[in-house]
């Protein structure tokens, strides 16, 4: 177990990166607490499997430093690490039973036999997997065979991280769901600092008590699932967390206040000063009201999604999303918005420029 | 109702008849052959089981068998760990793959008679560049055409040095197909070179492994040019294998009958020992 720190971590695969654009990740300061359970989500090419690479030793960074409780592991291999990494697909060594294949990482490093069987049984029964623990592991279904990869890094008791890369792609959606809550649960068991890496938001919001966001080999923003979906500091964290994403209505500053469609849009605090850019104001679906004053807007879609309404307008030429319990407008209405001021904020070239309110 | 369409059969038609006049009629001729004798002029006389009970009985047959089995065996034994040794040291990736791809490939691509007269030339004592260099250069006695043990190791070497490449390559296949993610784990793991080895590359390679086994089987039970080519199954008998002898006997003395019963037993034995392999190397898939 370890408290994990990066340090100005920058990394490109070409021998000779020139510009930020040759970087695959771009300056990366992160402290991750020991225990804690952590993801990482972004879309696919974001910088995070390298990320994840650069923690387990897979790869060495181009420039900065890994720390594991302050010691510089930088440069040390995966099994010097002591880390844990499960897989995309499933890997488990075919020809060996389910007990070989868990006992396995403790016999290489020499555990003792009781102990090894000791450890095996405490996991399997963790994993449910102890009646099929001498069963060839080459017969086993996705699922079954994941929770092996899992056993495996859960097996050895001294790990200092273990890290999913995004390890429920070859799983069955109904058994998603299942091993979701099981890998929580064993969080909760073991106490071990997890990392997660994901592309599914659900996924991350439900495993981790914190979530970093990256794009284009940036952490946009790190928070718990609340401040991500309350208060995102950059408009890609709106838009890719929530569904639907966060409205972004094109708007002017002036008079130190923000306008759209000609009307001053009420906002949560005051803009920070010395803003300038394209600046947008971002409010939630879920924040948007229909009431007899405010945005004029058109109703052009309503799609019942099975707890809510999702009400599609178009303010001028501007979509703006609706989330809606209750009475419903019909498709054609003409309609005026409400934004809830404590939820709209202004956002300059994607970053967030308003001060919190009271 | 389910109206049943025969136009099927009238695909397989041609197929059927490409089949029938390469293999079915020729092996017809010869079972005909197996139990008649014939002095020529179409002349046939019925002889039962006679021939294959004097093939079965024949000394001469049991020897050819024995050698042909040892020759079988040797290659085997030195070619599919050879093959194995060299896919694994062969780059993954980058610009030396293909030009140890095609190296590999280069000996697969010359004629068989070409390889025997290669092998020939090059192992002569007096002229060839291996034999000279061996006889004259290194100071051992090494003569293929007088010496048994000189022939033996000739023909097995010319057949390591032609097929090795081919149990390369599947072997090559295989190892490629593994994904990153197995050898990663297994650093996690902890795990030493022999592990990665014994629990991942083998169980992978396995399929492919299978399929060179049986090739190489079954190609080398049946030599015949190379060998033919290089020693002419001498000297003396020491290198006549199965082929070499069948030859002899319905080419060279013209015994159609004995020599027809000959390839029929040939090809039970080749046909059962890659039944019985095939069958061993895959029972474990079946649980």
């Amino acid at each position: 177990m370890a408290k994990i720190t990066l340090k100005n971590l920058r990394h490109s695969y070409m021998p000779n990166p020139s510009g930020p654009e040759d970087y695959a990740l771009k300056e990366v300061d992160v402290d991750w607490a020991d225990g804690g359970a952590y993801a990482l989500l972004g879309p696919s090419g974001c910088g995070k499997s390298t990320l994840l690479n650069i923690i387990s030793g897979l790869l060495v960074p181009s420039e900065g430093h890994v720390l594991f409780d302050d010691q510089d592991v930088t440069q040390r291999t995966p099994d010097q690490r002591n880390i844990a990494q499960v897989f995309q697909f499933p890997v488990i060594y075919d020809t060996m039973t389910v007990r070989e294949n868990l006992s396995f990482p403790l016999k290489n490093r020499g555990v003792d036999a009781g102990t090894i069987a000791r450890r095996v049984a405490e996991i399997a029964e963790m994993l449910e997997v102890s009646d099929m623990l001498d069963r060839r592991a080459a017969g086993l279904s996705p699922d079954n065979k994941q929770k092996i990869s899992m056993g495996r890094g859960l097996v050895r008791d001294d790990v200092n991280v273990v890290m999913f890369d995004e390890p429920l792609t070859v799983i069955d959606p109904h058994l998603k769901w299942k091993l979701r809550s099981k890998l929580k649960e064993l969080h909760q068991r073991v106490g071990r600092t997890m990392i997660y890496v994901t592309h599914d938001q659900t996924e991350a919001l439900t495993f981790a008590d914190k979530v970093v966001v990256m794009q284009d080999g940036e952490v946009v923003q790190i928070g718990t699932p609340v401040e991500l979906f309350e208060r995102p500091t950059h408009t890609f964290v709106g838009h890719f967390i929530g569904s639907p994403g966060m409205n972004l209505l094109p708007a002017t500053l002036r008079d130190g206040g923000a306008f759209f469609q000609d009307q001053n849009i009420t906002l949560e605090g005051a803009v920070t000063t010395g803003t300038k850019g394209a600046v947008e104001i971002g409010v939630r679906p879920e924040f948007v009201t229909l009431s007899n004053s405010g945005v004029p807007a058109r109703v052009t879609k309503v799609s019942d999604v099975g707890r809510h309404h999702v009400v599609e307008t178009m303010a001028g030429d501007t979509k703006v999303a609706a989330i809606m319990n209750g009475a419903i407008p019909n498709t054609g209405d003409a309609v005026h918005l409400q934004f809830k001021p404590s939820q709209t904020r202004v956002y300059a070239d994607g970053w967030l420029a308003t001060q919190p309110g009271a | 109702m389910k109206t049943e369409n025969q136009k099927a059969w009238f695909f397989v038609l041609p197929v059927l008849a490409l089949v029938a006049f390469n293999a079915l009629i020729p092996m017809m001729t010869v079972v005909n052959y197996s139990v008649q004798e014939t002095f020529g002029n179409n002349q046939f006389f019925w002889e039962g089981l006679t021939w294959f009970e004097q093939i079965l009985r024949s000394e001469r047959f049991h020897a050819a068998l024995g050698r042909q089995f040892l020759f079988t065996f040797l290659i085997l034994i030195i070619e599919v760990p050879l093959g194995v040794a060299i896919a694994l040291s062969m780059p993954r990736s980058g610009p030396w793959v293909s030009v140890c791809l095609v190296l590999m490939a280069l000996p697969m691509l010359i004629p068989w008679n070409v390889v025997g007269a290669m092998w020939n030339i090059f192992a002569l004592p007096d002229i060839g560049l291996l034999g000279y260099f061996l006889n004259h250069t290194l100071g051992i006695d090494y003569d293929m055409t007088q010496n048994p043990f000189a022939a033996w190791v000739t023909i097995i070497t010319m057949d390591v040095w032609h097929w090795t490449s081919l149990v390369v390559l599947l072997a090559y296949a295989g190892l490629v197909s593994i994904p990153d993610a197995y050898y990663q784990a297994a650093k996690i793991d902890g795990a030493s070179n022999w592990s990665v080895f014994r629990y991942i590359q083998l169980p992978k390679m396995k399929n492919v492994l299978t399929i060179a086994i049986l090739l190489r089987f079954m190609d080398s039970f049946n030599i015949y040019t190379e060998p033919f080519v290089l020693t002419g199954g001498g000297p003396g008998n020491s290198t006549t294998l199965l082929s070499i002898d069948l030859v002899k006997i319905a080419l060279g003395q013209f015994d159609l009958g004995p020599a027809a019963a000959m390839s029929l037993i040939y090809f039970a034995i080749t046909l059962l020992v890659s039944w019985l392999f095939y069958t061993l190397m895959t029972k474990d898939d079946l649980n």
